[in-house]
Order: structure tokens, then C-alpha cells, then sequence
């Protein structure tokens, strides 16, 4: 047992502490703080407290657990809502109220509740690391795949079907002489991690339903993205919306340091909104970290390990997993706390100068992966971290670490925003490495996709310059060919990338239906050129009732889509004046 | 547990005074965060608080500076707590320093409770997203960045701005459509001026809103540590009405600009590594620690909604102030400078205000079946005049089209009579709606592209009401 020998915010420095070692979980203070030993000298240890360490004294003890951070993972953590440590806060809410108070301890998952486990393997056969022994069905919409541990391996001599709760036995593992229990729930250090047979390439797209992202900058699976933007752009709600429809088996949610309201908003709507693939619950496959800015700082740090290690854990079982990271800016605010704290030597803006090995060692935990173990599958994770760069300056520290490791940018513009067009992703500067990765999946919806998308781009891009000149002589001053493109860009912008996250069907758009959208506004494009070319101007043009209908086109529902398209098309074609419009 | 009163809570062992820190041999049984009083030579009683203890040094920061701080004479006694709040339903209609002390001359407070200035996080998953209509009065924000319950929007403004007038506005106004619930309102003025202090005092005297009124004040010429603590004891003070006492309560935090330069002051002191601007790297968590207080709780009465005003140094919103505050805050009323010199009445920037909580707080049952349309129409209409302004001052109005005129007509129009209007001016959100409805009746109808067949049919006034109106 140590004891406290200085308090400098919430560093801690504690006395008689040999034997421990670094990133060791120590209790400190009379109130049993939970902190971590981040530095050792002779029989000091220098510890990160992750609660308010205000009232405390010198002399109060520090107790050493002997482990180091470990995250429980196993049946009962989905739709949980974590704090930065893994508290489960729901827990603490009918424990202690509405207010969070210090020293608080609440097991991750649920001790006392029965699971119904169905054994995949039999007494008797030989079982190897990652090995998938039997299921859970956790939720509707997940199943909970049980798994041996890394580090264990042997002949099962008994699997029993039935219910269990996370820390009974479900199965025995000859280990040479050692006999082992297997359990529903296993822990893993949080910032080590998790182990995986081979790492294969990104592959298939991230279905998002965002139309500017999944068919503009497409995003693969396993893929690592960044969304910049300043306050107001919208990043949060951009970030919902693809925590919320992204087509994955497990969506982790991290709010590190950002607004409690909005953190609950995200908590009441996935209680109500229904995946649209399998009209089930959205909670049902979402986890949540909830790290507000008013808790405590140094909870931000781990909290953001705590989710990419869950985020593997389910890889490991063969799933795609999404895990947002809002914001990685905050967590990188709080390695400068406790830089400063520690007097470290700081880089860039005060920044330590591990920002970019750290951040790189977030995000280069992102990937595809073959898993341990059999039977042989794939799983991925894909992270996409937002980043608040103060007064929307991207040359900060952050964002330019960020984007040396990130293969897509989504970077949101404050113009866009302040014009109420939504998501602001900027489309002439955002990018994604992953078109190339993407493109089979894309063919096998439509081989037009790449020529469409490319034309969109040009034509945008084209906007751009046009705009230009019209600041300086006026729209009206444009030859027609130059009035078409705006209109035409016009159409894309408006019709297309613009995207309400709050109409029940703009929200969510299938690949193919946004394929079909620019489709239908590409025709008419082509006709209006046709049309122009036979003398009809474009104010004329832009009369047509047509366009009207194509606005009208994100609204329409599902089941009325084809139908409407059909019309919509129709219109398109009988409108076109003699041949040579197709 | 040791008992504390064995340990001596007084030393005059202080080795060093430098900037406005104190070192001091540690005596047992010392606190981190503690409050001290520091007695110099000359009588006189400073506060401080212990910033690190150690085994054999504490470092105290005097809060009022070291000037005269003598290493023989001076005393320091740990006061064993952090600052805390006396509260009781007395509270109400009673204003106070920067310390928590009545200045109103009236008694001190006999309390029910003490509470720590610095609250206690609400648990993200007893919160309920805020959703309840606040009626202030003023078309901008009702019409076009509502103020929800438990919400917190700040103003955004720039020095000779009229923030007071339209933060008073607001407070007179402020009343929560169809209900008549409980209501209080905390001010907590933070270094500013006498004037402004009394202004708002005495609006809130006229209006008979005193007595649902509780005032923390720290006057420019007060110490600056009270910067720090008035935000904290104003919402110490709304928790405690909100929470225990299921009042909606609006807190008005004037000026936060004076909050972060003292931040900024009391960092520099102890020498810490500045961030932006010279503030400090922690600023985000700081303000946040005083934003977040702003809630509702599930199943539980009440709700605190903060309102701070800050003044944006050089009318910059990228400066760390109001920068930070964008980032933590639900959406912000920015104040135009280009309004104010076209003498409209309140200046309110529409463009750059925004309210993220708008969504939740109207549409049919909270305001009216249409308030999302006419938001969104009345701004992409005023957005395309003022495109077209821009451009009209380069080619001249020759340049446009008759439709661009009647856009730019229309833009005049909305500034005139949509946000402007008086100092004393209650509107309803009806009343608001037909305004925009008005405007949009001069517009071609099938521009109103973004409003629901059904609306138009029921809300566009017919030709011969617009005549009338024109």
C-alpha cells in the first residue's frame, strides 16, 4: 500500500510504491479514486487520476490492484452506455442519482443476468486461440460469438448448453496438465491490441446511406476516416447519422469530451429509430461511450482505447464494426493536460510531441482482418474521428497529424453551413483513397458509377470557376453553355449531395437509389444541353416542371421511388426535342 | 478517518512568495483545492487556494497577488473546503458578490443547504434531450433560432452592441408558451461595468421580476478570482432551484469575455504553458464545467437553460473565446455590426446564428404545424438576396433579372419587418410566422419550394390581403 505524496491537478505522485508497474490501475485516496501509474522512479509513482482529485491529501492511501486497465468484454455489452472507464452509467444512475459523484464503482456488465449459450463446438475437440466455441443471442440483432482467449488452448473435456451468467463456467479446456474454465465475459488490456491472424486489405464499401459519402469519397470497410469542421458545420450530427444507418454488424459511439445534451439526444433516438435493413431497434447494435466535457479529463484519454478495444473484440468474431470518435480533438486536448502536468517538453501549440504516434496508434488499429482462429473469417473496423480544429483552422496540430494517418477526409465547411446546405462536406476538398478499393462493389450496383461520379466531380469543379467570374460580371453575363453547368451543378448540389438527416426517408439512402438520383439529374443534364443547342434558353430551361420533380425526387419513399423515377424519366424523354439527346 | 481539528490549521512557514504564488512548508491534513485565507503583516485578509500539495511543499496562488506579502508576519489558515454556496428559497429576489455575499442590504441567507460551487456532472444517461418551447418575444430567435428548456445559447456580440438591451428583452419576454409553470432567473454578472450591472437590476425591478430574480455580481472593480467563482455561484444557485425546487430557470452569464481573460490572468501567474492567444490549453473543459450545468433530467421537475453573452474581441469569432464557446454551446445568436449601423433593432445576424436544439422545440402542439418550412424558406430566400446584394454592388442592379429583384426587395423587406422590431415588443410565434408569411406572399409561389402544399394552401395570405397589407 503506498500513500499519497504530492497532488498537482490530476497527476499524483504516491510514496512506497515498488513493485508496481506503468499503466498499473491504482485506488487512490481515501474515496478510492480509480487512477493509473504512468511513470515509475525508484519507489515513487507518478499516477493519472481519472476522477476529480479535489479534497485530497497527502498521506491517504494508494492501493495497488496488480492489473493493468482491462476492458470486460462478453455478453450484456451491447446497447450499454459507458463512461471514459467503463462504467456502466446506467448503473451508477439507479445506484447513486442523476449526478455523478467520485470514487463510484460499477462492474462494465451486468453480473446477475442469465444468458442463453448454445455450444458450437463438442467435449473433445482440440480448441486453438480465437476459436469460435458456441453463441449467444444477445440481441435481435446480434449474435454474441463466444470465443476462446488468446492464450488458452487445449481439448475441450466439457461444453454445456444452457443459461449463464458472464462469470460462470460454460466450458473446460485441457491445457497440457491445467485444467481450464471458459467463461461468457473475457478481459483485455485496453491499450494493447487485440491479436489477429493476418491483416488483409480494406474491401467492401461502408454503406453510410450519406450520399456525398458513400457515393463521391466512399469509405471501405476497415477504412480510417477523419471529419474535421468548426463548430457549427455539423459535425455531430453528420457523425450520428453515420454511427446510426452505417451497414455494419456493431456501431461503437464515442463522445470524448463533447456536449451532454447532445450525447442523450443520440441516447434517446437509437432507443427509437429502426435499422431500415432490418427493422429492428437501433441499440440493439450499438455501444456507447459517453465521456461529456464537464467529466473528468483524463477519462477522455482511455476512453477512446476502451472503445477501439471493443470495437476489435467483435471484430475478432468475424463482424464489421463502425467506431466514432467525437472528438479526437478533446482527447488530444487532454494529453496536453497531462503533458503540461507532468512538465513534458510540448511541441506544436502546446501539444505534446507524441500528439502524432498517438493518434496514429488510435487509428492504426482500424483495419480487415482475417481472425484467430476457426472457422476462418473475416472482420473489420472502420474509425472515423472527428476533429474540432479551433476558429476552423486546419493547419492545427491535430488536424495535420490526423490527416498523415487518415485515408479519407470529410472536411466540413463553415460556408456551407452558414448557406444551411447539409452535410457540409466540402466536395472540392474532401477526399477518399478508397474509390479504388470500392469500385468492384460499386460495379456490381451499376458499371455506370465511376463515369458518373467523375462527370459529377467535373462538373462541380466547374462551378467553382465559374463562380468566380460571376462575382465579377454577373450571372447574366455567362454564355447559355456556362448557365447550364451552374444549373447543372445547381442540381447535383441541391437535389444530390444535399441530404436532410431529419426527413424519415432523406436520411437514409440506398447506394442504388443515389445511383438512380444522379442518373435521372444526368439525363436531364444531357437533354437541357440537347435542348440548348436547338436554341431554348436556359431561363427557359429552367422553367421546366422537370425540375421541380428531380428536387422533389430525395423525399419520395422507397416503396414509390421506382415508380416515380419511371414518370420522372419518361418526362425526361418525351420532353426531348427530336434525336441526338441520348 | 483521522480527526481534522487535531492537526493545526495555521503556519506562517511560507518560503517563498513570487507572482501571486505562495510556497509553503506543508503541515499535515492539507486539501488539494482547499481555500485559505492568507493574513499579511498589515492586518489585512487575502484569499487563496492550494494549486499542488506535496509532502514537504504546498503551493498556494493568493488570488489578490503577493504585494506585500511579508515572509515573517504573514499567516496562512486552511479553511478545510472548497467554496460553497448557503441556498434556501430566501435566495430569490436577492443579489449578491461575487463571494456569495447579500449586497442588497438585506440579511445574510439562513440555509437549508451549502452547496460546492462546482456542482456535480449530470450523468449523461439521466439526462432528457431538451425539447420545450421558449417564447421570447423576439421573431430572429423564435421564428429562426428557438430557445428550447435547458438548452444553452449564447449572444455573441461585439463591444457597443446592444447584448444588455436584448438579454433584458428577453428576460421581461421570456415565458414559456401555454403553461404556467414556475420560473426563475439567475444573472450573474461577471466584470462588468456598474452601469451594466444596474441596468439590468433595475429592468428587473421595473418588470416586477425581481422576486423570481436571484443577481450574483461582480463588478469590473471587484477582485478578479470573483470572475471565476460568480458563473459557478449562479449556477450553484439555479441547480439548486431547478433540481430541489422544479423551477425552470434561464441563467444570464454577462460577460464571459471577463470570465476567460481571468482565466487567462490567474494561468499566467502561476506560469503555465499558454495555449492560443495566451489562454489556457484547459480553457474548453473550464467553460464547459459552467455550459454543461444546462439540462433537463429525466422524470425530474425543473430545468436550467444558460444564456452567456460574450463580447467577441475585434467582433472575431475565430478568437479562443467565442471559438470555444461554439464548441460547447447548443448553437449561438451572433450579433451583426452591419445591422446595428442600418439602426434595426435587435441586430441579430441570421446567418450566423443557429440554434441546434430547433428541431426538437417546434412544429405542431410546441409552436405551429409549419414553423420548419417558413424557417427554411424565409432563410434561403433572404440568403439569395443577399447573394444578389453582393453581387448588385458590383454589376449594379441593371445586371438582374426581375425575379432577382423581387428577391432583393424581399431581403429588405425581411430585415425591416421580420427581425426588426421593438425594444418592447412581445410577439407571438403566430405573429412571427405571418411576418415570414407576409414576405413570402411577394415572392413568385412556385419558389416556395422548401414549404408544403398544404401550408401555402392554408397560410399564404390571398392577393387581396397582401394588398392590404402593402
Amino acid at each position: 500500500m503506498g500513500k499519497i505524496w504530492k497532488i498537482s491537478g490530476p497527476v499524483v505522485i504516491a510514496e512506497d510504491m515498488r513493485g508496481s508497474r506503468v499503466y498499473e490501475v491504482v485506488e487512490v485516496g481515501d474515496i478510492r479514486l480509480a487512477g493509473e501509474i504512468i511513470g515509475l522512479e525508484q519507489d515513487k509513482a507518478v499516477i493519472q487520476v481519472y476522477e476529480d482529485t479535489t479534497g485530497l491529501k497527502v498521506g491517504e492511501p494508494v492501493a495497488r490492484t496488480g492489473e493493468i486497465l482491462m476492458v470486460e468484454l462478453g455478453p450484456g455489452i451491447v446497447g450499454s452506455i459507458f463512461d471514459g472507464v467503463q462504467r456502466s452509467l446506467v448503473s451508477m444512475k439507479d445506484d447513486i442519482g442523476d449526478f455523478l459523484s467520485r470514487g463510484a464503482r460499477t462492474f462494465p456488465l451486468d453480473r446477475d443476468a442469465r444468458w442463453h449459450f448454445v455450444p458450437a463446438r463438442s467435449a473433445g475437440d482440440t480448441v486453438a486461440e480465437g476459436d469460435i466455441i458456441g453463441t449467444v443471442q444477445e440481441t435481435g440483432l446480434l449474435e454474441h460469438r463466444i470465443m476462446v482467449p488468446i492464450g488458452t488452448q487445449g481439448t475441450l473435456l466439457e461444453i454445456r448448453e444452457g443459461d449463464f451468467t458472464i462469470e460462470e463456467s460454460i466450458a473446460v479446456v485441457q491445457e497440457g496438465e491445467r485444467k481450464k474454465d471458459l467463461f461468457l465475459m473475457q478481459r483485455w488490456p485496453a491499450r494493447k491490441p487485440r491479436v489477429y491472424a493476418k491483416r488483409l486489405k480494406p474491401g467492401n464499401l461502408l454503406v453510410t446511406g450519406t450520399r456525398i459519402i458513400d457515393y463521391m469519397f466512399p469509405l471501405a470497410l476497415g477504412g480510417k476516416a477523419a471529419i474535421p469542421g468548426g463548430f457549427g458545420t455539423g459535425k455531430t450530427v453528420t457523425l450520428q447519422q453515420m454511427a446510426r444507418w452505417s451497414q455494419t454488424h456493431l456501431n461503437l459511439y464515442v463522445g470524448c469530451g463533447e456536449r451532454g445534451n447532445e450525447m442523450s439526444d443520440v441516447l434517446h433516438s437509437f432507443r427509437q429509430l429502426k435499422d431500415p435493413q432490418t427493422d429492428r431497434l437501433l441499440q440493439e447494435k450499438e455501444i456507447f461511450i459517453a465521456n461529456t466535457s464537464n467529466m473528468p479529463v483524463v477519462a477522455r484519454e482511455i476512453s477512446i482505447f476502451i472503445g477501439i478495444t471493443i470495437a476489435e473484440y467483435f471484430r475478432d468474431m468475424g463482424y464489421d464494426v463502425l467506431l466514432v470518435a467525437d472528438s479526437t480533438s478533446r482527447w488530444a486536448e487532454a494529453m496536453r493536460e497531462i503533458g503540461a502536468r507532468l512538465e513534458e517538453t510540448p511541441g506544436e501549440e502546446g501539444f505534446p510531441t507524441y500528439l502524432g504516434s498517438r493518434l496514429a496508434s488510435f487509428y492504426e488499429r482500424a483495419g480487415r482482418v482475417q481472425c484467430m482462429g476457426s472457422p476462418e473469417r473475416a472482420g473489420s473496423v472502420t474509425v472515423i474521428g472527428a476533429v474540432s480544429p479551433p476558429g476552423a483552422d486546419f493547419s492545427e496540430p491535430v488536424t495535420q497529424s490526423t490527416l498523415r494517418i487518415v485515408e479519407a477526409l470529410y472536411s466540413l465547411d463553415v460556408s456551407l453551413a452558414n448557406k444551411r446546405h447539409f452535410p457540409t462536406i466540402n466536395w472540392l476538398t474532401s477526399y477518399s483513397l478508397y474509390a479504388d478499393a470500392t469500385r468492384d462493389w460499386w460495379n456490381s450496383v451499376s458499371t455506370q458509377w465511376s463515369p458518373m461520379r467523375d462527370m459529377a466531380l467535373k462538373i462541380l469543379q466547374q462551378e467553382a470557376e465559374l463562380e468566380e467570374i460571376v462575382r465579377l460580371v454577373g450571372p447574366e453575363a455567362l454564355p447559355e453553355d456556362d448557365k447550364l453547368t451552374l444549373l447543372a451543378s445547381k442540381m447535383i448540389r441541391e437535389d444530390f449531395l444535399m441530404q436532410s438527416a431529419y426527413h424519415p426517408v432523406d436520411t437514409y439512402t440506398t447506394p442504388k437509389r443515389a445511383h438512380t438520383m444522379l442518373t435521372a439529374i444526368m439525363k436531364f443534364y444531357e437533354l437541357a444541353k440537347g435542348m440548348a443547342l436547338a436554341g431554348t434558353t436556359v431561363a427557359e430551361i429552367s422553367a421546366s416542371p422537370v425540375i421541380r420533380k428531380i428536387s422533389r425526387m430525395k423525399d419520395i419513399p422507397n416503396e414509390e421511388f421506382d415508380h416515380y423515377i419511371g414518370g420522372l424519366v419518361s418526362d425526361i424523354e418525351s420532353a426531348a426535342p427530336g434525336e441526338g439527346l441520348k | 478517518m483521522r480527526a481534522e481539528q487535531l492537526f493545526t490549521r495555521e503556519t506562517k512557514a511560507i518560503s517563498t512568495a513570487r507572482r501571486s504564488l505562495l510556497m509553503i512548508e506543508s503541515i499535515p491534513g492539507i486539501k488539494y483545492n482547499e481555500i485559505v485565507d492568507v493574513r499579511l503583516g498589515t492586518g489585512e485578509v487575502r484569499s487563496g487556494q492550494v494549486i499542488e500539495v506535496g509532502k514537504e511543499t504546498t503551493i498556494v496562488q493568493v488570488f489578490e497577488g503577493v504585494s506585500e506579502v511579508d515572509l515573517l508576519e504573514s499567516t496562512v489558515r486552511y479553511k478545510g473546503e472548497v467554496l460553497k454556496l448557503p441556498v434556501s428559497l430566501d435566495i430569490l429576489g436577492r443579489i449578491f458578490d461575487g463571494s456569495g455575499r447579500p449586497i442588497d442590504g438585506g440579511p445574510a441567507i439562513v440555509a437549508d443547504d451549502y452547496l460546492d460551487i462546482n456542482g456535480s456532472p449530470i450523468n449523461p444517461a439521466s439526462r432528457q434531450p431538451p425539447a420545450e418551447f421558449i417564447e421570447t418575444g423576439i421573431s430572429a430567435i423564435d421564428g429562426l433560432n428557438v430557445l428550447v428548456r435547458g438548452q444553452k445559447l449564447p449572444i455573441f456580440s461585439g463591444s457597443g452592441l446592444p447584448h444588455n438591451k436584448i438579454a433584458s428583452q428577453i428576460v421581461r419576454q421570456a415565458a414559456l408558451k401555454g403553461k404556467d409553470e414556475s420560473f426563475a432567473i439567475v444573472f450573474g454578472a461577471i466584470g462588468v461595468s456598474y452601469d451594466d450591472a444596474a441596468y439590468f437590476i433595475s429592468n428587473l425591478e421595473e418588470t416586477g421580476a425581481l422576486s423570481r430574480s436571484v443577481g450574483f455580481i461582480n463588478t469590473a472593480s471587484a477582485p478578479v478570482i470573483e470572475r471565476l467563482s460568480t458563473p459557478r455561484l449562479a449556477l450553484t444557485a439555479a441547480d439548486y432551484l431547478a433540481w430541489e425546487h422544479g423551477m425552470h430557470v434561464l441563467v444570464i452569464l454577462s460577460d464571459i469575455t471577463n470570465y476567460c481573460d481571468a482565466l487567462r490572468e490567474l494561468a499566467a501567474m502561476r506560469g503555465e504553458i499558454p495555449s492560443r492567444r495566451g489562454y489556457p490549453g484547459y480553457m474548453y473543459t473550464d467553460l464547459s464545467s459552467i455550459y454543461e450545468r444546462a439540462g433537463r433530467i429525466s422524470g425530474r421537475q425543473g430545468s436550467v437553460t444558460i444564456m452567456p453573452i460574450l463580447t467577441m474581441p475585434d467582433d472575431d469569432i475565430t478568437h479562443p473565446i467565442p471559438d470555444l464557446t461554439g464548441y460547447i454551446t447548443e448553437g449561438q445568436i451572433v450579433l451583426s455590426r452591419a445591422l446595428e449601423r442600418k439602426r434595426i433593432y435587435p441586430p441579430i445576424d441570421v446567418f450566423l446564428s443557429l440554434s441546434r436544439m430547433m428541431r426538437e422545440g417546434i412544429g405542431e402542439e410546441k409552436t405551429r404545424d409549419d414553423h420548419n418550412n417558413v424557417f427554411m424558406q424565409s432563410y434561403a430566400a433572404y440568403a439569395e438576396g443577399n447573394y444578389l446584394r453582393e453581387i448588385s454592388t458590383v454589376i449594379g442592379a441593371e445586371g438582374l433579372s426581375e425575379r432577382d429583384k423581387i428577391y432583393l426587395d424581399s431581403a429588405d423587406a425581411f430585415e425591416q419587418e421580420f427581425i426588426s422590431q421593438g425594444e418592447t415588443e412581445r410577439r407571438t410565434v403566430e405573429e412571427t410566422l405571418g411576418i415570414g408569411w407576409r414576405i413570402f406572399s411577394k415572392l413568385p409561389v412556385e419558389d416556395l419550394k422548401l414549404i408544403r402544399q398544404e401550408f401555402i394552401d392554408r397560410y399564404l395570405p390571398k392577393a387581396e390581403e397582401h394588398e392590404l397589407t402593402e
